[in-house]
């Protein structure tokens, strides 16, 4: 199933912050999107979701939603959304039981997500006891466990340490390489972006719109931290966004 | 080159939980007023000898008197608060979860929330009948009101990422008000049990003040008209007692229901 966006335009009162964004988003493909703070890039995955509704524009899906697929469009959030009241297995089981799986077909995911996000020995724990980097893998378990068409990464690796989110980029590459998924991925981090992007969509400062689409041939498989191929591109990211970065940062914000 | 050692000065501030304390000050006091009743220098019209109320209590409970008062206001306690309390509860999850239900309701209960209800007995009384129904309706009516608030505050305050979470897995409506919106509200509407219930004792005592026999506030009423100040001060510790109790059995609760908080 690929995306389709078709001229997004979204205002906050008299504000413009989407100021028309087609994209395409094909199947097996992960898209970055990247902007400096405050470029709607969030908003914009909410809107591919539909948590939001655009001012004007459409998205649209194209195509078969995939056999088994409880929820073709599955969020990953930035601060993992996680019941603090549920196991592990409970906040998987969460999105499983409004569809009329038996029990045993429930615990058969659960145990399989778990098993693929190295979680099967957290299965009772709950989130209070977990490391965020482990909250956010439960996240993603979650968000395996329906079988999503697309999934929607809202900043996913952006409120945990360094080295976390180095073992998590190498998690979600490994994931994607056992089992290929589109994905909207949205960061401001440019090391996350040219590691896990097929392309990357640059956006720009509010109004947000497309400033460039960037293409990284290689393989995700094939992408260490330090490559200098990759540095050089993550250098061209920044040259492009920085002076935005510097007007972002030292606009006020009057909202 | 002189040389001082850093002070410390990173101290107080922080509450430490001291076992025993709260019990040393009781007794202590207990102790002074029993020192003082008996050298003189408290009269007993000022303050009963704690001693004489304590014998005043086994005797009470000795000659069962004490299971003839209790058993009537536990009773309209339980019932009057359980009926204020569910349907407050219900209409404190309607107002969070519906906008025109909010705008109905908040300001009636706000309106109804300062009204001391024990103004209201004597319009009860002609409703509901000098019997037992009107001290239930005081006390629910009582309990109703902080309930309500307390409800819908816990209910707002239920994380909004969480409920768009599970918009975002498309679950249903019913769902997500079960899984996520009642748990999520379950420790705001436990706090506000507590202030419930310590209200419904105070309605409690005021209820049977009007035509009871029997009950813990009728035995208040009855010493305070003849100046017994043991029988008062006997059945005022019994009411404490209950509010300890609660406090206790809430306390339980929150422990039991909320082992997720840590």
């Amino acid at each position: 199933m690929d995306l389709s966006l078709n001229k997004i335009t979204h205002r906050y009162g008299d504000m413009l912050v989407l100021d028309d964004i087609s994209l395409n988003i094909p199947d097996g493909e992960i898209l970055c999107v990247i902007g400096p703070s405050g470029c709607g890039k969030s908003t914009l995955l909410r809107m591919i979701g539909g948590l939001e509704r655009p001012d004007q524009g459409q998205v649209t899906q194209v195509g078969e939603v995939p056999q088994g697929c409880l929820n073709p469009l599955t969020f990953v959030f930035q601060d993992f959304a996680l019941l603090p009241w549920r196991t592990v297995a409970g906040n998987i089981s969460l999105v499983l039981e409004d569809h009329g799986l038996k029990g045993s077909e429930i615990d058969r995911i659960i145990s399989d997500v778990l098993a693929r996000t190295k979680l099967s020995d957290f299965r009772d724990a709950l989130p209070r006891q977990l490391s965020g980097g482990m909250k956010q893998r439960v996240a993603i378990a979650r968000a395996l466990a329906v079988n999503p068409a697309v999934m929607l990464l809202d900043e996913p690796l952006s409120a945990l340490d360094a080295q976390t989110r180095e073992l998590l980029m190498d998690d979600l590459v490994g994931l994607w390489a056992r089992q290929p998924f589109t994905g909207v991925y949205v960061t401001h981090n440019l090391a996350e972006a040219v590691r896990l992007g097929h392309r990357i969509a640059v956006l720009s400062r509010r109004p947000g719109c497309i400033r460039e689409v960037i293409e990284i041939g290689r393989p995700l498989t094939e992408r260490r931290t330090g490559d200098p191929e990759l540095e050089a591109l993550q250098k061209r990211l920044w040259d492009l966004m920085r002076e935005e970065a510097l007007a972002a940062d030292q606009e006020l914000l009057n909202v | 080159m002189s040389e001082q050692l850093v002070r410390f000065r990173g101290g107080g501030f922080r509450p430490e939980a001291k076992r025993g304390a709260g019990l040393v000050v009781f007794v202590l006091l207990l102790l002074v007023i029993e020192w003082g009743t008996r050298a003189g220098w408290i009269s007993n019209l000022t303050l009963p000898r704690p001693s004489d109320v304590g014998a005043t209590l086994a005797g009470l409970a000795q000659s069962g008197m004490l299971w003839t008062h209790l058993v009537p206001s536990l009773t309209r306690l339980v019932v009057g608060a359980a009926l204020g309390i569910s349907v407050g509860i219900g209409v404190g999850v309607m107002i969070g979860l519906f906008s025109y239900v909010r705008a109905g309701l908040v300001p009636l209960v706000a309106a109804m929330f300062p009204i001391p209800k024990i103004a209201l007995l004597p319009l009860f009384v002609i409703w509901f009948g000098i019997d037992e129904g009107s001290k239930y309706a005081l006390i629910a009516l009582g309990t109703f009101t902080p309930t309500v608030v307390s409800t819908y505050g816990a209910v707002d305050n239920v994380d909004r990422g969480l409920i768009r979470m599970g918009q975002s897995f498309n679950l249903s409506w019913w769902s997500i008000v079960r899984k996520i919106v009642l748990p999520g509200a379950l420790p705001g509407i436990l706090s506000g049990l507590r202030v419930s219930l310590a209200i419904g004792i105070i309605l409690l005592v005021a209820a049977e003040m009007l035509g009871a026999e029997y009950g813990i506030g009728a035995y208040i009423l009855q010493a305070g008209s003849l100046y017994d100040l043991e029988r008062l001060f006997a059945g005022v510790v019994i009411l404490s007692a209950l509010g300890v109790l609660i406090s206790w059995i809430v306390g339980q609760m929150e422990k039991r229901l909320l082992v997720w908080r840590g």
